[in-house]
């Protein structure tokens, strides 16, 4: 009974109250319920995946099973690879490029039954200086006459950082993450998402190779580098809100906008237009526009007055004050066919564009005089080819 | 109002209109009306092999995390 208590005392201190009672809400909620709902569609892609900007490229191929037994489990399993080609601003300005591979693996089941919907996933992911495992469980319930689903969830992850070059540095982290979501059917044709997911990650969180530049008149730069430290936790809140609307000559309008904010003073907003028109009957174009910023973490900064200039320092120009903006292009050909199991087949092709601009991190690679050196951009371009089957 | 008071409000919203569920307004929508939120045009992460991946892209990029939504959607008809 001791050890009963301690340990929900220990869970207990981890979550804020508001959690406990939405949690506790939700379980009540679900008691009452049981009614119907449908398992994911049975298919297989095959994808092949590019990243390319800021003087990185990232590419590899990512397949995706899924196949349901008896109508009430689904397993899917997915295979992921990113083959990365370093040479970013921070790599030419303080290390070497270089080049790296991540395999990422994951399993889930989904069980359904009547209306409700049990899922668990596991995903471990492994390069040679970060190996990530994560564990999920969801759980979803469709009812009132099937216009309302609501969804929760929680996951936790057990991440090992290592250090090439430093066989005895092994640091971990552990990550949780809770959320619900709630998705209503509005009118015939129209409806409605919205999710919260608060992440609380402890351990070390920064990157074991960047450093935070200070300024040191006996440097021939006019300044010199130190390890950046980052604070040991970190927890973060987003609100999503989607809408979907369908047009009446057969077309569909999304629109989303999330707002975050994080315990290391970040707060950030991103907005997305999605277009997608059919045409004739196996030709689906999407476009479209996402708009994102952010602020700065509180113990960011481009450049140090001094050294240990404070506790924590950060330098990682995902910590600055930025926005990016992004268009996107997609076609689908999607087609009903006969191939033994086969009954439909789709081939689909999307770019993105994105801009990203800094407000307060500064590009190195222009030696002037410390802290008047241009602001930093760049261009991305991100593509995505796949191949998909139905059976 | 800061953004973090917002996202604790929205999080009250969003509990209350779960428990909304309750009540006894009868549905609105009737099946045989759902044949347009069927369509696959209407689907948030109608692909998610490529939604994970460009979930991916925004995580590794941006300091914002979760509430990235999924596949499915309210009709029960994914």
């Amino acid at each position: 009974m001791v050890v009963t208590s301690r340990i929900i005392s220990r869970i207990t201190s981890r979550i804020t109250r508001t959690q406990l009672i939405t949690v506790a809400a939700l379980l009540f909620f679900f008691s009452l319920l049981s009614q119907a709902a449908v398992l994911p569609e049975d298919r297989a892609d095959a994808l092949y995946h590019r990243y390319e900007g800021g003087g990185v490229v990232i590419d590899g191929p990512s397949i995706l099973v899924r196949k349901s037994f008896k109508d009430t489990i689904s397993v899917s399993a997915n295979y992921y690879v990113d083959n990365v080609s370093s040479a970013s601003i921070d790599v030419v300005t303080t290390a070497s490029a270089y080049t790296e591979k991540r395999t990422e693996g994951s399993i889930g089941v989904d069980y359904l039954r009547d209306k409700t919907t049990l899922s668990m996933n596991y995903t471990n992911s492994t390069e040679n200086d970060y190996r990530a495992s994560t564990a999920s469980f969801n759980f979803s319930q469709d009812f009132f006459g099937d216009l309302t689903t609501v969804s929760a969830g929680y996951s936790q992850g057990w991440d090992v950082v290592t250090k090439r070059g430093d066989a005895n540095f092994s640091k971990q982290v552990k990550r949780r993450q809770y959320r619900m979501g709630l998705s209503q059917i509005i009118t015939r044709n129209s409806l409605i998402g919205m999710t919260w997911e608060t992440i609380s990650d402890e351990g070390f969180l920064n990157n074991p190779y960047r450093s935070v530049r200070y300024l040191d008149p006996t440097s021939s730069l006019g300044y010199a580098y130190q390890s950046e430290l980052y604070p040991g936790t970190r927890t973060s809140d987003a609100f999503a809100v989607r809408g979907m609307y369908y047009l009446s000559y057969r077309a569909a309008i999304k629109a989303e906008a999330r707002i975050f904010v994080d315990t290391w003073g970040v707060e950030a907003k991103n907005f997305e237009l999605t277009y997608t028109h059919p045409l004739k009957k196996s030709w689906i174009f999407d476009i479209k526009l996402r708009h994102y910023q952010q602020t700065k973490a509180d113990f960011y900064n481009d450049l140090f007055t001094r050294i240990d200039a404070q506790n924590f320092l950060a330098r990682d120009k995902e910590l600055s004050t930025y926005s990016d903006d992004s268009i996107s292009f997609g076609v689908s050909f999607d087609k009903e066919v006969e191939w033994g199991p086969v009954d439909r087949f789709s081939l689909n092709f999307a770019v993105d564009y994105i801009q990203f601009d800094y407000k307060d991190f500064r590009d190195l690679r222009v030696q002037t005089t410390p802290g008047q050196e241009p602001l930093y951009n760049f261009d991305a371009i991100v593509t995505r080819m796949f191949f998909s089957i139905w059976y | 109002m800061t953004q973090k008071t917002l996202i604790r409000r929205l999080m009250i919203l969003l509990s209350f209109s779960i428990l909304a569920g309750c009540s006894s307004i009868e549905p609105w929508v009737k099946p045989y009306e759902r044949q347009n939120l069927a369509d696959p045009i209407t689907f948030f992460g109608r692909d998610p092999v490529a939604d994970n991946y460009m979930h991916h892209v925004h995580q590794a990029r941006e300091s914002a995390r979760g509430a990235e939504g999924g596949s499915g959607g309210g009709c029960g008809c994914n």
